[in-house]
């Protein structure tokens, strides 16, 4: 059960909720809830924004200032809610179709802008909510309703991504490490810069279904025995890597954020130079 | 600081918005309307507002809505596929109900087409651009002084009924350059949104005010906590699924409009009294119109004008009034007929609605409009 501090960070009034019965979702939503309890937020200053999807509807749960947008775009509202209010605490929580494919753009950038946001990827694999469609992080070889020979288009390894688009805190866990993946998260809102968390979880429902990963249990297996920790997998070879998840912080790095630097902007043009 | 500027439409429209408030600003380059957002990147943080220049016309969107969420007055500009790409969230803010203000300044299309030519093919995506049923306030300059006026007007209208408000200049209005008269601030009417006064744990943020059909607003970071969402919601904000609860949120977002529209609808009407000729026509059009009307009356013609200030909601009963007994109604638009079929559903059998198309990118003269009336005379 959750701590009651916990459970007052939720919309309860509004559950049951959309997910299915051992989706990794709500794991990932308690490890953002105990992190935000942890760091003391206040529930009024915390803004959780959000796109379209399954991973998305966790922005209704949490009974903060949430923004369920549209698809893609929730970085671009988070964007213009911090720039306007930098006091605010802004978490924005995104599927990986969300995050890398229609949204790929807003994400890049946010990273090269270094905004004072906290991105949460919740990497199924899959497009959950509209019945299980290849991604840009589906494996080459995996099945989905839209690669029904199997999927022959590379996926993304959204934490190098995230890395080389300039963001100060990059990290990845999974949802068979609930502990790992809250103080990765407590990290990254601390961490003044934009940084990513990509949690790695499941959809039984839909990847699982076709790829051999049935039952939650069978996907908490599975990432057990993929996981590498990131100390151990610098001193892997990368064929010994091959469809492993390698979790860790990869990049934790102080660079300027964007609206301390739009305050010098502010700043010069107040004294008219 | 004098009271009088040489502006081009596009700045004045920029200034028109700092008047009225406006502190953020979002948007992408595009042609004919990037001198808005230059002269917003200049001027916004001075008074310690805030300008970014997104990645993309959608990110530009987005970023409004999201400081509009957090309490700011918020603008965006662009102009003809630019208008195309921010359709999606344009929708969100109607549903959401988000005060904003979208500046379209108008290019020939479809698609790339004609960035740096004047057209007017814009004005039915204003009205239906994004999908499903909403409310359009949208306003038409025809002048320089008109762009910095209606900014205010817009940004007023967006703050009392909670939704976008679209300003569709097009490129000959947006750079052509006149004297605009600038008000005083302490003389401007602002319109602030309505705030709740409900405690934050008796908030319930889409009860609508019963004589306005207006939420209160709160704001991101004021001590509300609320849910802002794209799907249709209850008055809790929460979606719904539910019959009644769908349809009084979608009747709603009609009714706040549709029952002040005598305190929207705007137009200018000049000449018409015993017109058997009416010009009407909007925007750029409008002075080649008045002018030829003007003309007209030299000669002896009871030529009239009639000219839209909003596009939407289209001033119909009153154009329907004014232009009664006239024998045939002109509407000359740069584009195939858009305007036009508004104006045919107003006038019905009455008179002859005749429309004038010019598709090459140039204003029409007001010898041009002039030989149409002296044809129909």
């Amino acid at each position: 059960m959750p701590g009651t501090e916990v459970l007052s960070w939720l919309r309860t009034r509004f559950m049951p909720h959309i997910w299915c019965p051992g989706c990794g979702h709500g794991v990932i939503m308690h490890a953002l809830v105990r992190a935000l309890v942890n760091l003391g937020k206040d529930r009024a200053q915390t803004v959780v924004a959000s796109g379209i999807g399954c991973s998305s509807r966790m922005a209704g749960y949490i009974n903060a200032c949430t923004v369920h947008s549209t698809h893609g775009r929730s970085l671009a509202f988070a964007t213009g809610i911090k720039l306007h209010k930098p006091e605010l605490t802004v978490v924005d929580v995104m599927g990986d179709g969300d995050c890398s494919a229609i949204g790929g753009n807003h994400f890049i950038h946010a990273c090269r802008r270094n905004i004072d946001i906290t991105a949460i990827i919740m990497n199924n694999n899959i497009y959950g909510m509209t019945g299980g469609q290849a991604s840009p992080t589906t494996p080459v070889g995996a099945w989905a309703s839209t690669t029904p020979y199997g999927a022959v288009d590379p996926s993304f390894d959204l934490c190098k991504l995230a890395e080389g688009a300039g963001a100060s805190y990059v990290a990845r866990t999974t949802i068979a490490n609930p502990k790992q993946a809250e103080n990765c998260i407590m990290n990254a809102i601390r961490k003044k810069g934009f940084s990513v968390v990509e949690v790695v979880t499941h959809c039984h429902t839909q990847f699982g279904r076709k790829n051999n990963r049935r039952q939650p249990i069978d996907n908490y297996n599975f990432f057990k025995e993929a996981t590498v920790p990131l100390a151990k997998a610098n001193e892997m070879k990368p064929e010994e890597l091959v469809g492993k998840l390698v979790c860790g912080e990869f990049v934790n790095k102080d660079v300027p954020e964007y609206t301390e630097q739009y305050g010098k902007v502010i700043e010069a043009a107040r004294r008219g130079c | 600081m004098s009271d009088v500027a040489f502006w081009q439409g596009n700045t004045a429209l920029a200034h028109g918005a700092l008047l009225a408030g406006c502190n953020f600003f979002g948007g992408y380059p595009i042609t004919p309307s990037t001198e808005i957002a230059e002269v917003m990147a200049e001027e916004l943080p001075k008074i310690g507002g805030k300008f970014i220049q997104m990645e993309d016309e959608i990110g530009g969107i987005a970023a409004i809505i999201g400081a509009s969420i957090a309490g700011a007055k918020t603008l965006t500009a662009t102009s003809g596929p630019g208008f195309s790409l921010k359709q999606e969230n344009l929708g969100l803010a109607y549903i959401a109900e988000i005060p904003i203000v979208v500046v379209d300044v108008m290019r020939g299309g479809p698609s790339t087409g004609l960035p740096t030519k004047t057209a007017q093919q814009d004005v039915m995506q204003a009205r239906w651009g994004t999908h499903g049923d909403h409310a359009t306030i949208c306003y038409s300059p025809s002048s320089v002084q008109e762009c910095y006026d209606l900014a205010v007007k817009a940004f007023n209208m967006a703050e009392r009924f909670r939704q976008p408000v679209l300003i569709l200049s097009d490129e000959v209005v947006g750079h052509m350059r006149e004297k605009v008269a600038k008000r005083s601030p302490d003389k401007v009417n602002i319109v602030n949104r309505a705030r709740p006064s409900a405690p934050p744990e008796r908030f319930t943020p889409y009860e609508a005010n019963p004589v306005t059909g207006v939420p209160a607003m709160a704001s991101f970071g004021d001590g509300y906590t609320w849910h802002v969402t794209g799907l249709t919601t209850n008055d809790w904000g929460f979606p719904t699924n539910n019959p009644p609860e769908i349809e009084k949120k979608m009747l709603r977002l009609m009714s706040k409009v549709e029952r002040a529209r005598n305190e929207i609808v705007e137009y200018e009407a000049e000449y018409m009294d015993g017109a058997g000729i009416v010009v009407t026509a909007y925007g750029s059009v409008g002075r080649s119109a008045l002018r030829a009307v003007r003309d007209a009356r030299k000669k002896g013609i009871a030529a009239g004008f009639f000219r839209p200030i909003t596009l939407w909601p289209f001033p119909g009963e009153e154009l329907a009034r004014l232009a009664l007994g006239a024998k045939t109604v002109l509407v000359p638009e740069l584009n195939c007929g858009q305007m036009v079929l508004e104006v045919e559903r107003v006038m019905g059998r009455r008179s002859e609605v005749r429309g004038m198309n010019l598709l090459n990118g140039e204003l029409f003269k007001p010898s041009e409009i002039g030989r149409v009336i002296e044809e129909v005379a």
